[in-house]
């Protein structure tokens, strides 16, 4: 039992999720984080999405590290992830029809999320199972955490909803003279968002500071 | 008696004062140990102090015509030059006053925090700002849009002097992407003068606007700016005069600004000669350059020495690239009628790339002529 959770496994959890986070300071999988952050639902399905097939592919890839040649690893890889993500795609599809149209090709594109290969090739393919698996949930997480937070303020401010619950489109908030900020909605805009998240992040953490 | 006053010495502290009387009128005994690049006593207070200067003209006459075109669409004739200039002022001054307290207040907190001096760059930027926009654009709009451009177009790069894009503009396209029906580009809110009606602001549409539907507004009207637009832009006469103050005073490149002039026209009568039959590409060259905001965008945004090109020979193609992008926005493009922002923002981004081809090209030529000898 000590040894499950020992330091080092500890770490592989909990650094992907606040200093070594995979799309603030590794800055990987910025691509989907821009796409379907727009609102908070989908964002949340593609967080859980993500964070269930690195964690699997994690651990399958780490099962059979030493039996891949090295030479056609990155195949081997792709073929793991890829049916992974059908099945996520296909259980979507059918128990949450309406998040999986909003994701559109987005859950189809996680085979070539960057988090993932990412993980597979620097920690799956020399690291045991167990650790793997770890790794790849917290890597999943913090990536799920970042397109929550993007999330939450894209539809906040450019929709006024959250979940599409109504927060802001109300008669007297609109006879205020406040208005949806169209600009929320478009992905250039969460690139700005989580280049705020990366300066609060850096500016509150001493390590991630150059010089 | 000098090593007294040196690192070290017993006067250390009087360095600047002993430094100050030995080199009175004298050049100095010892040189910088980096480069200096002193040419003359302009520094960027002077230069932004002209910048002001030159805006003044376009400045009083958008603020008349705010209000004349108030007025005119209230239905109201008979209304004086002192009337129509109250009624802009009441309009723009508050507009000026809260992009001035925003801006300088998010820079008096950055180099507060950063250690540095305050500078004067703001100062331009700030009346940039509300010229700029249209009347009638909410007041906390005017607060958002010039927030987000001095952080995130200026501090972020190192404040003053450091940033990639042009302050006010990225203002203007912060509002014209975040809140297009307040900035659509082809109608203009005249706040109404009435405001029993209830309304008390309504649409209008633009000159160029009105040109995708073949109405041309005269060349005349355009030139001397008594039609709809934002505040600062409509004039192209008193742009002008701001520019030739610029121009006499050596602020800005004329290089920069003769070539959008010329990219725009050469563009423009391209698409008079071989373009679609569409209502803006058979608009006049001419009427081109004075509608919407090409004038206000050549004279007082492209012209800005930091996110222009620095070589002597990118300015031309800095230039006439923005003339040239802008027209083909304006003609190709009917969701963006105006495409004068959209052409220089786009030209900023790549003005570092021009002048960086251009140096390369520069150093290759000279090395193979001095291979070739």
């Amino acid at each position: 039992m000590s040894e499950l959770f020992s330091k080092k496994n500890k770490e592989a959890f909990t650094l992907p999720l606040s200093k070594d986070n995979p799309v603030t300071v590794q800055v990987l999988g910025i691509c989907s984080a821009l796409a379907v952050t727009a609102q908070l639902e989908p964002a949340i399905v593609m967080g859980l999405a993500v964070t269930i097939i690195v964690a699997f592919s994690n651990v399958i890839i780490s099962l059979m590290r030493n039996t891949i040649p090295t030479r056609i690893r990155i195949i081997v890889q792709l073929v793991v992830v890829a049916a992974l993500v059908t099945i996520v795609n296909q259980v979507l599809k059918a128990f949450a029809y309406n998040v999986a149209q909003a994701l559109s090709v987005y859950v189809g594109l996680i085979i070539t999320n960057c988090i993932l290969m990412g993980r597979l090739e620097a920690f799956a393919m020399t690291n045991k199972p167990w650790p793997s698996f770890l790794d790849g949930l917290g890597n999943g997480l913090g990536y799920a955490k970042i397109l929550v937070i993007v999330a939450f303020f894209r539809e906040l401010l450019g929709s006024g909803t959250i979940f599409g619950v109504n927060i802001l489109n109300y008669e007297c908030v609109k006879n205020a003279g406040y208005m949806n900020n169209g600009m929320m909605l478009m992905p250039a805009m969460a690139l700005i968002v989580v280049a705020c998240i990366v300066w609060w992040q850096r500016a509150h953490n001493k390590d991630l500071q150059e010089k | 008696m000098k090593p007294n006053f040196e690192k070290g010495g017993k006067y250390e502290k009087f360095h600047s004062t002993f430094e100050a009387f030995e080199s009175f009128l004298f050049a100095p005994a010892t040189t910088n140990e980096g480069g200096v690049h002193v040419r003359d006593g302009v520094d960027l207070k002077r230069v932004i102090s002209m910048v002001i200067l030159a805006l003044i003209p376009a400045t009083i006459f958008g603020i008349w015509n705010t209000g004349y075109q108030s007025f005119t669409h209230a239905g109201v004739v008979d209304a004086s030059t002192l009337d129509c200039f109250l009624h802009g002022l009441y309009v723009f001054l508050p507009m000026v006053i809260v992009s001035y307290v925003v801006g300088l207040g998010i820079e008096f907190a950055t180099a507060q925090i950063r250690g540095e001096q305050v500078n004067e760059g703001f100062l331009a930027t700030g009346l940039l700002i509300p010229l700029v926009l249209p009347a009638g654009v909410p007041l906390w709009m005017v607060a958002v849009a010039t927030a987000f451009s001095v952080i995130f177009a200026k501090e972020v790069f190192g404040g003053t002097g450091m940033n990639i894009w042009n302050p006010a503009l990225i203002a203007r396209a912060f509002l014209f992407f975040a809140y297009p029906s307040k900035m659509s580009g082809d109608a203009v809110w005249y706040y109404g003068v009435n405001a029993a009606d209830g309304a008390d602001a309504v649409t209008g549409a633009t000159a160029l606007s009105q040109a995708a539907a073949h109405i041309y507004t005269p060349f005349t009207d355009a030139f001397l700016g008594v039609m709809p637009g934002s505040i600062g832009e409509t004039s192209a006469l008193c742009i002008l005069l701001g520019g030739l103050f610029l121009l006499f005073t050596g602020v800005a490149s004329w290089k920069v600004m003769f070539s959008v002039f010329v990219g725009g026209a050469l563009t423009a009568y391209g698409f008079n000669m071989f373009g679609p039959e569409t209502g803006i590409a058979q608009l006049p060259w001419y009427d081109h350059l004075v509608y919407g905001g090409f004038c206000f965008g050549a004279v007082f945004m492209a012209t800005d020495p930091v996110t222009s090109c620095r070589t002597e020979c990118g300015k031309y193609i800095y230039g006439l690239l923005i003339g040239f992008v802008a027209i083909v926005v304006r003609v190709l493009n009917p969701g963006y009628p105006e495409g004068m922002m959209l052409a220089i923002l786009f030209m900023n981004t790549m003005a570092p790339l021009i002048d960086y081809i251009i140096v390369e090209t520069n150093v290759s030529r000279r090395k193979k002529r001095a291979i070739a000898k």
